[in-house]
């Protein structure tokens, strides 16, 4: 697949902290991509890079297929994790200014920004001054602002932050609407329940390093631990668990369906396959579930992290 | 250049829009016109008063003093002594001058006093001792049996009209205009300086407080913002001076209007003024207005608003890139107070000097502080009315110049850093810290 954006060995200190140690990572066009990573290890620094906020000490940054120059900041909407706008601006106006410094025209600004106003049925909110307007109110205005100019790399920092969860939603599908009219997204958040929801690729930063990136998918394959859930609906339950405790490491579970007696994580051994577990339990008992458990993101991060 | 533009035009418009600088805008030059009349009108009532005046004279030298004039009326009590005349003067009169007996035309100056409720003004005291040094000095010129007529005619006075080489005239009252108009004119650069610079550091706060600064540096380079913000403000500075000028322009031409001063030569002004009536008689009479309106028209006005408007950008822009260094610094207004007192020393400094500049406009001290950058615009400013040669100016500019270039790049370094750190105040150590990272 096509990368929208390589970043490619960037280095960035400050005096004698370093911010970002030789970092590479990929965005395939189209994608919604992951930028995780604890506090501090770097995210917004190299989200900085990426907007020309900052440069790099070292390294490259190519956006579809050229290295970064100012003339991409019209390709780029960004959605900072501190948030803000002119508080005693009207709503319009400011919308209209920030919408010509990304580049366009005045009658295109007006011409989007009515679209986008009407969308999210906010029209009657452009003579307001922000100070008027409640903060989910006003985050809607940051996230019409950020898209706007249709730019073709989209990078939210925290984006569900101040809004209710009808809102949430809301920018939530705006995003992946965005995402199939073709839009590439870099999504950075700490909340792991969304990159399972939204990301199809992520990267983890982790004390100015990159310590992982890839598909979400094939990184799970690489984190699942050959771990398997069973249920099983038995007569003779005593024996049957021992029987399987001599064979596999096991661990029980509490909760129990309805129409079985045990339920159980088996793990089982680097040269046994699921299909070892099953032959072996086929003939003692009913099996009511068999599921192989797949590592949340949520499990990854903090196994990498704490592996690193 | 087109982003710079649309930032210029943002800041400009924040400005004025502002009801502050509406409020201040229109209603300064009302103000001054308003208390402009309102002096002229009380000096007018306070001269057109006449003042009683008792006197006992017990040498009886004296009586012919005593003649009224415009503003003055004499009421001999001579005949009622000294006790009784006091207790009806007190009363009756404004005060009571006594003269008493003397053997001799020497000692008759010694023991006069005046007696009033209320505390003389020193124009009244002036004006009775003259009148009284008057009389004594004809009588003594009367015992040495010579003409009265012929010493006064051997008395000259000197009115001296100093003049450039170029022909054009001033006076003394031209001395004190130059000086108000220096000193007006450098305080006005040094309160511009300072509103107008800290309007550019608060809006770099604003932006910093309400965290919109990352959104709009990923659309443009700090540099522009700063720019921008610095020239959006200088603008509006700019506005606000020529509607103040132009008031005071109108104001001026009423002024003219209303006294029937017609642009004659200071010369004919001078004529019209009677040496000693402006010795003595102090206050505004219609003859001193007419001298200054014509000294105005002397003075260097279109230097003077050219170098207005070259040193406040000039100075201006040194400090308000200093004021948006200092904005981007810190995380809120409180926290800016370390780093103003440097800042404002310099301005305060030129403002001291100025005011001994404009006593001795061409000294060196006046010529040091008016070429040193950070005092230039305030104290070259104040010797522009006095005229000051080419190359000083010219000098005086082109350091200003170079200082601007110099001061900007090391602001916006440290602006360029500031926008985007929260958290703790920084020490100086660490602004120097930033100006390489």
């Amino acid at each position: 697949m096509e990368n929208i954006l390589t970043i490619d060995s960037v280095c960035k200190n400050y005096g004698d902290f370093t911010a970002l140690n030789n970092v590479s990572i990929s965005v395939p066009k189209g994608s919604v991509f992951g930028l995780l990573g604890p506090n501090g290890a770097g995210k917004t620094s190299l989200i900085r890079i990426i907007n020309q906020i900052t440069l790099p000490d070292s390294g490259k940054v190519i956006l579809d297929g050229e290295d970064l120059n100012p003339h991409h900041i019209k390709n780029i909407g960004y959605l900072p994790e501190e948030r803000g706008l002119y508080k005693s601006m009207k709503v319009g106006e400011q919308a209209m200014y920030l919408a010509q410094l990304k580049g366009l025209s005045h009658s295109e600004a007006k011409k989007r920004l009515k679209y986008w106003f009407e969308k999210f049925e906010i029209s009657d909110w452009w003579n307001k001054k922000i100070q008027e307007l409640s903060k989910g109110m006003a985050q809607k205005v940051q996230f019409i602002v950020t898209v706007m100019h249709n730019p073709k790399l989209l990078i939210f920092d925290e984006p569900f932050s101040g809004f209710d969860p009808i809102n949430a939603n809301l920018i939530k599908d705006e995003i992946l609407q965005l995402r199939d009219e073709g839009a590439t997204i870099i999504f950075s958040t700490h909340r792991m329940e969304s990159v399972e929801e939204l990301c199809d690729h992520i990267a983890l930063i982790n004390k100015s390093n990159k310590i992982l990136d890839g598909k979400l998918n094939d990184i799970k394959q690489q984190f699942k631990t050959n771990q398997f859930e069973v249920g099983l609906s038995c007569n003779n339950c005593e024996s049957l668990l021992k029987e399987i405790n001599a064979k596999f490491i096991t661990k029980s579970i509490k909760s129990i369906a309805f129409n079985e007696n045990i339920r159980l994580l088996v793990s089982l051994k680097n040269d046994e396959t699921s299909n070892d577990l099953i032959q072996f339990l086929n003939n003692k008992a009913q099996i009511t579930h068999f599921t192989e458990v797949i590592p949340s993101a949520n499990d990854i991060f903090l196994k990498a992290v704490s592996n690193n | 250049m087109n982003k710079l533009k649309l930032i210029v035009k943002r800041e400009f418009f924040a400005k004025v829009k502002n009801k502050s600088f509406i409020i201040l805008t229109i209603l300064s030059p009302l103000l001054m016109v308003g208390l402009m009349l309102l002096i002229v009108f009380l000096n007018k009532q306070n001269s057109q008063e006449i003042k009683s005046i008792a006197y006992v004279d017990e040498s009886v030298l004296l009586t012919s003093v005593f003649t009224d004039s415009e503003n003055m009326k004499f009421v001999n009590l001579t005949d009622l002594g000294i006790s009784e005349a006091k207790n009806i003067t007190k009363d009756n009169y404004e005060g009571l001058v006594y003269i008493p007996k003397s053997e001799s035309l020497n000692s008759l100056s010694e023991g006069v006093e005046y007696f009033s409720v209320d505390a003389p003004s020193i124009n009244l005291l002036n004006q009775i001792e003259y009148r009284l040094e008057k009389g004594i000095r004809d009588l003594k010129i009367a015992e040495l049996q010579v003409d009265v007529d012929k010493i006064k005619g051997a008395d000259t006075k000197v009115f001296i009209i100093s003049e450039n080489f170029s022909g054009e005239k001033s006076s003394k009252m031209g001395s004190v205009l130059r000086m108000l108009v220096g000193g007006a004119f450098g305080y006005l650069i040094f309160m511009f300086i300072i509103i107008y610079g800290t309007s550019v550091m608060r809006s770099v706060i604003e932006e910093k407080t309400s965290r919109i600064i990352e959104v709009i540096i990923s659309s443009v380079k700090p540099f522009q913002l700063m720019l921008g913000k610095i020239l959006g403000n200088a603008l509006a500075g700019i506005l606000q001076f020529v509607i103040w000028a132009i008031s005071l322009l109108l104001l001026w031409s009423v002024i003219t209007f209303v006294f029937g001063q017609e642009p004659a030569s200071s010369s004919a002004a001078i004529g019209s003024l009677n040496p000693e009536m402006a010795q003595h008689v102090e206050g505004s009479s219609i003859s001193d207005i007419q001298t200054i309106l014509a000294e105005i028209s002397n003075l260097p006005l279109f230097t003077m608003i050219f170098s207005f408007i070259f040193y406040f950008l000039g100075g201006y822009l040194i400090y308000s890139s200093i004021y948006a260094a200092i904005g981007a610094a810190v995380d809120s207004e409180t926290d800016t107070q370390q780093f103003m007192m440097p800042v404002l020393m310099p301005l305060i400094i030129a403002i001291y000097v100025g005011f001994s500049v404009i006593e001795n406009p061409h000294g060196p001290i006046a010529i040091g502080f008016s070429l040193f950058p950070l005092t230039s615009p305030i104290v070259m400013l104040m010797r522009i009315p006095f005229g000051v040669p080419w190359w000083q100016i010219i000098v005086s500019m082109f350091l200003l110049i170079v200082t601007f270039l110099a001061i900007v790049w090391f602001a916006a370094k440290i602006y360029r850093v500031g926008i985007l750190m929260y958290g703790k105040k920084p020490s100086y150590k660490e602004l120097y810290k930033w100006l390489k990272y």
